[in-house]
Parts: structure tokens; sequence; C-alpha cells
């Protein structure tokens, strides 16, 4: 394996990382630059978007184009990044409560309109940044600081809901193994269509000292023991695999069109049309189809003493 | 040399964006705006720029953001209830000073209100709706062939000055078909973002060797890249978070600053028969053309009576309205709703002279009629005309 020079994707005078010690946040960042580097593409190229929250932080620390929206928005305006330039890769960063708990509906939207958007959802069962409340990923009577006596509320499996909404790509990993992170992050970038790559990542901080899994460590093994291979959950019973985390790439779709594909579909269709806009925007526009209005007919439309915009006539 | 078209104000604006340059819109259907994405449905497309319908009013101007901050010309459009959910990405728009458009057809009511019916509530919420302190620009025109130039100037407004901008139209406004001009690009004064002067690895977003930093396209035409970070978080001239004191306070009397220096640029107003005036009617959007229809009704009857009709709503005309209190003896303030220009107007003019309301938020338009009895006789409250037979019209109630 190559040597990856991490410095030449990393704004290197932001470090040190502010993640708090123990935090997978860090090894999900080492895994998707490696992946990044791996194929090659020019940072130039590249464009990340975040919102609110530890993970979402990652914007601040790679030297791509990079904007650190509001809280839970990051979706909707890659969506706007990504309409505007199709060629570009966009990517968005971000925790269960910035993606699937305030910015759930555009994150189920992004998944059906199958915009080619990379996202990496990092799960740590809390609101890190906030000081440890419990999101919607939380599981059931797990400890947090809105729910000193576990959590009440069933929590939201986002890659299933990933693959109901029709995203074409979703692997679910785990922080711990950065190998098959790196893999799976790898593949989420190369997909064309909407991708989501579901990691579940230590927060030992804020959920582990609360569950007694403080040590970083002993919450990695905890983290590790839920988690089941696809290959080897195939074989389990659902009762089985009540409380486990399914890992792998859990569903690819090739065959659903992709947004902006589909908007240029509608665009050469709009522009074969005859229709003012379609001649001016391919050339086709000649001067006799332009009416040329006379100042005394503009005056009768606008009679106001007020200044246009009109080069010729700015003031009637 | 033009197109000659017959148009409602929202497709006039929709129409007038794509003059403009715009070069995304996102938006989500409300009532009464939705003209304006239907229009732009069909002939976005056409010119070969995106246009999407989003999932939500917070999607659609957060996509706008995104594709603005790309380097596109971006536009969305909403009505009372959407304007309230778009205000936190307007605040973001402010604070990372990214040019945006918003159009805003104002509808009746709190809440769901009246979704079909005009009302001129949205004046202050364009003004303090979002959280902060912060600048705002707001046009409001007056029929659908201002609403196309002002739209015009809305684009080269918010390019200008990195500002969102609105364009307040009301239900009235947006669905009264009338003939227009639709002038060619080339006919009209475009105004592009300023580029950055300085290579990509000395460029700041945020430079405080400018009153208004250039905004880098990401991708300039001749292959550059500018790679740098915005946060919505405060931050200083690399766009990243910051809690300094100085750099704070800089920046936030700077947002406000780049658009109160340049003040006589974006002010634009109409003064209709005031040379000889006595009394003042001061009229914005719609229900200027019913306070035009009155003031030559009173001036038939020698009332000397005129118009002081503010184009740009935000930021107030502090020294037109100071100025009206040496020529005028009263001001009668005409507007859609229970009273909200008339505040700053209460102000600016420090009860100098005696200042009238005709208030109306009742779901529909201002008449001439109403208007020209307060002038007659301003002390006398102005009610809701209607005759028994219209009221029956509208079914329900009592």
């Amino acid at each position: 394996m190559a040597k990856v020079n991490y410095a030449n994707y990393l704004r290197m005078e932001k470090m040190p990382l502010y993640w708090c010690p123990g935090c997978g946040d860090g090894i999900v960042l080492k895994a998707y630059i490696e992946a990044i580097d791996e194929l090659g593409w020019d940072k130039n190229d590249c464009v990340m978007t975040s919102g609110i929250g530890c993970a979402a932080r990652v914007t601040g620390y790679v030297d791509f184009h990079t904007l650190h929206t509001l809280h839970g928005r990051a979706i909707a305006t890659a969506v706007g990044i990504k309409m505007c330039h199709p060629d570009k890769h966009v990517f968005v960063f971000g925790g269960d409560g910035d993606i699937a708990h305030i910015g759930g509906n555009h994150f189920l939207h992004a998944a059906r309109r199958n915009i080619d958007i990379t996202v990496v959802f990092i799960d740590n069962w809390n609101y890190g940044m906030t000081g440890g409340q419990h999101s919607c990923t939380t599981p059931l009577g797990v400890r947090e600081s809105t729910a000193p006596r576990g959590s009440y509320e069933p929590p939201i499996d986002a890659a299933s809901a990933a693959i109901g909404a029709g995203a074409t790509f979703v692997a679910r990993a785990f922080a711990g193994d950065e190998l098959r992170l790196k893999r799976y992050i790898k593949e989420g970038l190369v997909h064309h269509g909407f991708s989501i790559i579901d990691v579940l990542c230590p927060c030992p901080v804020n959920f582990g000292r609360r569950n007694k899994l403080g040590d970083p460590v002993k919450l990695m093994n905890y983290l590790k023991s839920l988690c089941v291979p696809k290959e080897k959950a195939e074989k389990m019973s659902p009762e089985e695999l009540e409380g486990k985390y399914v890992t792998g790439i859990l569903h690819v779709d090739d065959k659903k069109i992709e947004l902006t594909d589909s908007y240029k579909n509608l665009v050469a269709k709009a522009q074969a049309s005859d229709e003012y806009w379609a001649r001016y925007a391919t050339g086709r526009l000649k001067e006799e189809d332009k009416y040329p209005i006379t100042r005394e007919e503009l005056k009768g439309l606008y009679p106001y003493d007020v200044e246009t915009p009109l080069k010729k006539w700015k003031k009637l | 040399m033009g197109r000659i078209a017959f148009l409602d104000a929202n497709a006039a604006v929709a129409e007038a964006a794509v003059i403009a340059g715009c070069g995304f819109y996102a938006g989500y259907p409300i009532t009464p705006s939705s003209e304006v994405p239907e229009t732009l449905a069909k002939i976005m497309p056409e010119r070969g720029v995106p246009f999407i319908m989003m999932e939500d009013e917070i999607a659609s101007i957060n996509a706008c953001i995104g594709a603005s901050a790309s380097g596109v010309k971006a536009m969305t459009c909403t009505s009372g209830p959407g304007l309230s959910l778009k205000q936190e990405a307007l605040g973001e728009a402010c604070i990372m000073e990214i040019p945006l458009v918003l159009v805003d057809v104002m509808r009746g009511g709190p809440s769901t209100g009246l979704p079909t019916r005009p009302s001129q509530a949205d004046i202050m919420q364009a003004r303090w709706g979002t959280h902060g302190d912060h600048p705002i620009i707001a046009i409001s025109p007056c029929n659908a062939q201002e609403a196309i130039f002002e739209t015009i100037r809305a684009f080269n407004l918010a390019e200008k000055f990195r500002q969102p901008v609105y364009i307040l139209t009301d239900g009235l406004l947006s669905h009264l078909h009338a003939k227009v001009y639709l002038p060619d690009p080339e006919e009209v004064e475009i105004v592009e973002r300023a580029a950055p002067t300085v290579p990509p690895e000395e460029y700041y977003p945020f430079d405080y060797n400018y009153e208004i930093p250039p905004l880098a396209p990401w991708w300039t035409k001749d292959g550059k890249s500018y790679r740098y970070h915005m946060s919505s978080l405060n931050h200083d001239k690399t766009g990243f978070p910051t809690v300094v004191p100085p750099f704070i306070q800089w920046q936030e009397k700077r947002l406000i600053s780049k658009i109160m220096n340049h003040i006589d640029e974006i002010e634009k107003f109409e003064y209709y028969k005031m040379d000889d005036a006595e009394t003042c009617v001061i009229a914005y959007g719609s229900v200027a053309e019913a306070a035009r229809v009155a003031i030559d009704e009173a001036r038939k009857a020698g009332i000397k009576v005129g118009m002081f009709r503010p184009i740009t709503i935000w930021p107030f005309a502090e020294k037109q309205i100071r100025d009206l209190r040496e020529k005028v003896k009263r001001i009668i303030v005409v507007e859609m709703n229970l009273g909200q220009y008339i505040l700053e107007v209460q102000r600016a003019v420090a009860e100098k002279i005696p200042i009238y309301g005709v208030l109306q938020a009742a779901g529909i338009p201002i008449r001439p009629i109403q208007i020209l009895e307060k002038i007659k006789n301003p002390e006398k409250s102005v009610e809701i005309c209607m005759t028994e037979e219209e009221l029956k019209k509208f079914g329900g109630g009592e």
C-alpha cells in the first residue's frame, strides 16, 4: 500500500483536531482521505458541506471547497451545489442528529432523487457537541444527558430508511474496522448516485461515561460486539439480530437514473423546442424575433418618474 | 428589443429573473406564489439552467445558498408561512454574505392565515425575521412592469452587496395581469459578482481590506479554482469560526455599514404630485396604485395631496421621510396590515406633524374611496368598504 500524504488533503494550520480523546471521527476522516487518495481525485474538484455537530467539523479540516452550514441542512445545500456543477464531486459529512434527526427530510428526499452525493453518516448515538443529549439513533434504555433513566424512544435504522427512500448505495461500517470502512467509502464515492455510508462510531466522553463505557477501548469492544457482517446476518434469525448492527454493503442499485443526468435529458428536450429562451440559449434567436418597443409605448406601460434598468431609456 | 407579453406579477418576476441571469431556482409550492415556479419550470430548462422543487421551504433556500456560494445567481420564492421557515437560512446568507433573491408574495394573517388573499403583513418579518443583528434589502414593486425592472435590480443589488434581497409583492399584485415589456438581457444593466483581484492562494472570503470583499466563484471560467471555507458561525477573514471580540464586532458592524454607506445607491422612491402637496400619502406595492387613483380624485376636488412611494422598503428611506416633515402638514400611511411601515414613519417624523393610517388587514385590497375619505377627513377612522351584496358573496361566517 502506497503511503498517503495526509497533509495534502488537510488544512494543517487547523490542527490539532478538536475531537475528544477516544472519538471515532478521526478514524473516519483518515479512512475517507485514504479513499480519496486512492481514487486520485483532484481536491480542486471536491466539495464538502456539513451542518452543525462534532462530525460536521470535518469541513474545517479538509482542504476542499467547504461550506459549514446550518444544523441539518448540509444535504439540502449539497443538492444546490451538485445541480449547478454536475461534473464535480460533492460530499456531506454529518452526525446522527444532523443528518437523520433534524435533517431527516432532506436525507430521505436526496436518497429518493438519487442525486450523486456521498454522505458519510457518523452515528455515535448522541448529540456530542451539545453535551450528550439522546438522538434518533440512541437505542432504547441507553442513558444520555436528556435520558438519565435511559432513552424511552425507539431509534431509527438510518441505513434501512435510506434503502426504503431509494438510495442506490447503502453501506454500514464500524469505525473500529478502518480497512473495510475505507473500502465502503471508496465504493460509495465511485458510485454514480446517492450513496450513504453509515458508520457506527464511539463517543466515550458523552455517551460512554454515562453508560459505564468511558474507557475508549472498552467502548470500542462493546460496539464491535454489536456488529454482524452481512454474510453472517443472512444465516441469523430476526431474534438473534435484535439490537445488532449489520455491516457491509447492504444495497446497490445501478439501474436507477441519477438526478443530474435526468435533468440533462430534460434540458435537451426543452431546448429542442422553438420557445424564446430555448432559441436564446442555443443561439437560434434572430433579430426579427424581437419586438422593437418605442419610447412612447414603454411610457404607456410604465409611466413612473423613476429609473429603469434599461440602458437606452434609463429614466422615461 | 425584447418582447411584449401579458403577464401577472408572479410570471413577470420569473421571466425577469431569467433575464437577470438567474442560474438556479429552488422552491416549494405555496399559494399565492405558485406562478413563479410554474413559469420557471418551463423556461429554466429551455435556458439550460437548473430548476428544482425541493422537499420543503427550508431545503429550497439552503439549496440556493449552496448554489450561490459556488458562484451561481440563485433565487427562491415563497409566501408568509414559508418565509417564516426560511428565516434561519436567511440569516446564514446574511452572515456568509451570500447573494440571494428571495421573493415573498405576501398573504394575510399569522399562521396559515389567508392563503388566497393579499396583505402587506411581512414588512417587519422581512426586516427582523431572522435572529441577530443583520442588514437587509427589501424591494416592493407596484405593478407587473415594475416587478420586472425591480427583479433585475434585486439581482444586481444582491450581487453588488453580497446580500440577500427581498422582493415583496402581494396576493393582489401577483395575480393582476398586465401588458408588460420584457427586455432582452443585452438591453438591461446586469451586475455580475465582483471577481477576486488576487490569486487563489492569497484569497480570503472576508478579507479585511475590503468593505465588500469579492466572493470568488469556486471555479472561474479561466480554469482557476478558489478553495476556501465559509462558516455559518461568526468568522474571521478566512471564513473560519472565531470568538475573538474585535473580529466579531468588526464583522457585525461591517455587515450593517456595507449597506448603510451605500444607501443612496439602494434607496429608490417616487414622488407623485408632491410639488405643492399639503397632505402626503405614503403607500407602497399594489396599494400605491389605489392611492394614486384617490390622489387624482382628491386633486379634482381641489385638495393639495401627493404621494411618496418607497420602492426600496428596507433600508428605510429615513432622509426622505424626515424631509417630508418640513414640506407637508400631515402624512397618511396606507398599508394592508395593522401598522408596520407606519412605525418607522412615526419614528422618523418624531411627532413633528400628525400621522394617520389607513390600516386594513381584512384580506381585501384597500379601495381608492377609503383613501379618498381619509384624505378629506384624516381624523375619521376608515371602515371596511363593502356593500351587503358583496359581503354575501364571501359566504360563511354569521
